[in-house]
């Protein structure tokens, strides 16, 4: 379950050039061409090389690089793992010029806010180019992990081709192919252990790609594919996973049955993570197959997820493994309170869980009786419209709280809330660092008081003192904004949406959350006041998105005159608009290498 | 603000706006909505308001907000069929007739009985199906209705109650000539 993890190390992107050997500095620098050192550089070097390739941090290792020209040189033959948290933030050809041993790429693309259709699609993003310039710079490359980046079936076949020693193949909410292209990868990359498509947007192209794995026997440790909408050859995944001795985890799609993952659990006792297809029953059968059974053998399982399309009377299936259960993802399946207390009331090691709100407040409650180890909670709606019936409210988030005092994550979707849950959630649970809380109803205030939300996330960024992920909602006024920007000392990562009253509001933010690096803003009435008060900053920062608020084009202009690494995009509406001076949509972002060249009509760099 | 004129029309919509919200928030909110007005600083005008469906004052009560609640459309979508399949919003069943060249599709939540059912199949394949009997079957024609139920054998339509034979026909089937005898009465 990877749907917007948050990146635990701090953001560093390859911002940093090569720090001149300067006499301002202090710095003790070694110059390359001195032969006057008491020790031979290449010794030096070796030195060098061996102790920085235990660097795994890639923020001790930006800090390490930034030492002298030395150690940077070195740094950058020893960083195998390398993130881009921004795909436009530097050109492919930068990345291979600096780095020249990498065996592993992470990179990420689109801005979040486009998986909720803020963006028209064909906006960029394109893994084109990395791919191509790195199958002449990396032909060792191992493992390829991106997010939100489009990718093609050309993109697929041409890393299938030029990286002999493929192992791992990780896609999230990626877009652009289908299923020829995971073909050619599952039949060329001999290697591959991992292949995690997830909740990706994969096209049906008719191709039997299972069938495509080579026929003895593979490394494959992960198998995930249960955002690929298209019937699979059971036949030969059963037989892929006959000869896959190593596989530990294995998602499926909805088009594989009940049945039929009984049939695999048989014969993959070894499964430490599993998705199941569809918990449906298919065909009435004089015996049903002992499903609970088929479970019981699987004692290595300690992460499920799937159940889609469930027919709730198979659920307690999965009883005897909830024992052992650490990761528990329900939200595709619809579970009323009853179906669901006599499971959790077994999983008394869970940590993750993940549900959809039609558990109820009850549920909620059994959650918090059960899962003292409970580290990442997720609610999500059943109905996603604003004015749903709303099965939860701050009585099951409080609860949780009560319960769970090692609660670190909350993504929490309701129709109602109040500040007094708030504050108490705020003191039961100081572990916390991400609270993302979605009130579905705009501007809705706290059913109780009527007041606006402010002392309620107030209290959340004032007493949750590690707090590095925070999305607000509901009746918020200027106060909660001053709030954060007094508290929130450590706040990376913010989403505002149908908030504040003023240009006070963001400037709070912008001046007064130093660790602010990515800041998602849509629907509030923030300007160009508030824009140019946080001009200090945007080099610091990841992406500022501003959506639907009130920033001119003369304004968004003045910025990126003022800051030439600063690449200011504003994307157009579908609409005809005749007023040129207002802004639809602004994202900006750092760069090193100057705005792109891939840009789409609607979008206009500045 | 600066079209204090545009406000009032947003304060007489809000007017009669039902929305949800406990009484006294009324104020609070007309000043924040005003204040969000999305488009600004020109002549504003009602095309404007009505074009971008984004301006929340403007918009009826229950107008979707583009991305909001912020729901990623694969999970959307994942959860959208089981509830459509849930709502029974449409149930739509293959139906064959032995002999003719292709497949037909029908809606079977839009019938409320039996005969209903018979009548549309006749007139979709211009045939005639005979009279039920509840023990003989179909009786008068050559052509029997069939359908395959969830466990995937083949029945006879009209013999259970109708609500029952909704729930559990996957497909229909007209059958015709021998094989049809062997359902319909004895011969």
């Amino acid at each position: 379950m990877s749907e917007d993890d948050e990146d635990q190390s701090p953001p560093s992107d390859l911002r940093s050039q090569p720090p001149p050997c300067s006499p301002n500095k202090s710095r003790n620098c070694i110059s390359s061409s001195s032969s006057s050192q008491t020790f031979p550089d290449h010794v030096l070097e070796n030195v060098l090389e061996n102790v920085l390739q235990f660097l795994d941090s890639r923020c001790d290792r930006n800090a390490a690089s930034l030492v002298c020209k030395l150690w940077w040189k070195v740094e950058a033959l020893t960083r195998s793992e390398v993130f881009i948290g921004n795909c436009y933030a530097l050109s492919p050809a930068r990345l291979t010029q600096r780095f020249k041993r990498v065996r592993s790429l992470l990179l990420k693309g689109k801005p979040r806010f486009a998986d909720f259709n803020l963006m028209p699609p064909d906006w960029g993003a394109n893994f084109a180019p990395w791919v191509s310039t790195m199958a002449k710079a990396y032909p060792w490359l191992e493992k390829v992990d991106l997010k939100r980046m489009f990718v093609t079936d050309d993109d697929l076949a041409l890393l299938a081709e030029s990286f002999p020693g493929f192992k791992e193949l990780v896609l999230v909410c990626c877009e652009g192919f289908g299923t020829s292209g995971i073909a050619v990868v599952a039949n060329k990359c001999r290697k591959l252990k991992v292949l995690d498509l997830i909740e990706s947007e994969v096209t049906d192209d008719e191709v039997d790609w299972i069938s495509c794995f080579p026929e003895d026997v593979t490394s494959l440790e992960s198998l995930a594919f249960d955002c690929v909408e298209a019937p699979i050859n059971f036949k030969a995944l059963e037989g892929l996973v006959a000869r896959s001795p190593l596989l530990r985890k294995l998602r499926l799609n909805r088009f594989v049955s009940l049945e039929e993952v009984h049939r695999l659990l048989l014969g993959a006792p070894q499964l430490t993570s599993l998705g199941t297809g569809s918990f449906s029953q298919t065909h009435q059968s004089e015996q049903e197959p002992d499903y609970a059974a088929a479970f019981r053998a699987c004692k290595s399982v300690v992460c499920l997820s799937g159940f889609r399309e469930l027919m709730p009377e198979y659920l307690p299936a999965i009883l005897p493994v909830c024992a052992n259960l650490t990761s528990l993802n329900f939200s595709y399946a619809n579970i009323s309170p009853d179906m669901f207390k006599p499971i959790i009331h077994n999983c008394h090691k869970l940590q993750v869980f993940w549900a959809l709100d039609s558990i109820c407040d009850e549920g909620l409650q059994a959650v918090a009786a059960t899962c003292k180890e409970l580290r990442e909670l997720r609610i999500f709606p059943f109905d996603p419209r604003e004015d749903s019936e709303g099965p939860v409210s701050e009585l099951g988030l409080q609860a949780i709280s009560e319960g769970c005092r090692k609660l670190e994550s909350v993504l929490y979707f309701c129709q109602r809330m109040t500040n007094a849950a708030l504050v108490a959630i705020s003191q039961n649970c100081p572990e916390l660092t991400v609270f993302r809380l979605c009130i579905m109803g705009r501007h809705r205030p706290d059913h109780v008081t009527g007041k606006a939300m402010d002392e309620g996330f107030g209290a959340i960024v004032k007493n949750c003192k590690k707090l590095t992920r925070l999305a607000v909602s509901g009746l918020l006024t200027d106060q909660a904004f001053r709030y954060m920007g007094e508290y929130g000392k450590l706040i990376r990562t913010l989403s505002v949406a149908f908030a504040g009253d003023s240009d006070m509001a963001l400037r709070h933010v912008l001046e007064g959350c130093p660790k602010l690096q990515k800041l998602e803003i849509r629907d509030s009435p923030f300007g160009d006041v508030a824009l140019r008060s946080g001009m200090h900053r945007y080099y610091n920062m990841r992406f500022v998105w501003m959506s639907a608020c009130s920033l001119s084009m003369g304004c968004c202009k003045d910025v990126a005159r003022a800051m030439p690494n600063l690449v200011v995009e504003v994307i157009g509406s579908d609409d005809d608009d005749e007023n040129r001076e207002y802004v639809e949509t602004l994202y900006m972002y750092r760069s090193l290498d100057g705005p792109r060249k891939d840009a789409p009509q609607f979008v206009t760099i500045l | 603000m600066e079209n204090v004129g545009v406000c009032d029309e947003f304060v007489n919509l809000k007017a009669t706006e039902l929305r949800l919200g406990l009484p006294g928030t009324e104020d609070e909110k007309q000043k924040v909505s005003c204040g969000k007005s999305n488009k600004r600083a020109l002549p504003e005008t009602e095309k404007d308001i009505e074009s971008t469906g984004k301006t929340e004052t403007a918009s009826p009560p229950k107008a979707q907000i583009v991305g909001w609640p912020p729901v990623r459309s694969y999970r959307k979508n994942s959860i959208q069929t089981k509830k459509n399949e849930a709502e029974g919003q449409g149930m739509y069943v293959k139906v064959s007739m032995d002999g003719a060249p292709y497949l037909r599709k029908i809606d079977l939540t839009m019938y409320k009985q039996y005969p209903e059912l018979m009548k549309s199949l006749e007139n979709m394949f211009k045939f005639s199906v005979g009279e039920y009997f509840e023990r003989e079957g179909y009786k008068g024609s050559d052509f029997v209705p069939t359908y395959e139920d969830k466990d995937g054998d083949w029945m006879l339509v009209g013999d259970v109650p109708w609500e029952m034979f909704v729930s559990s026909c996957k497909r229909l089937r007209i059958m015709k000539g021998s094989e049809a005898k062997g359902l319909g009465c004895g011969v």
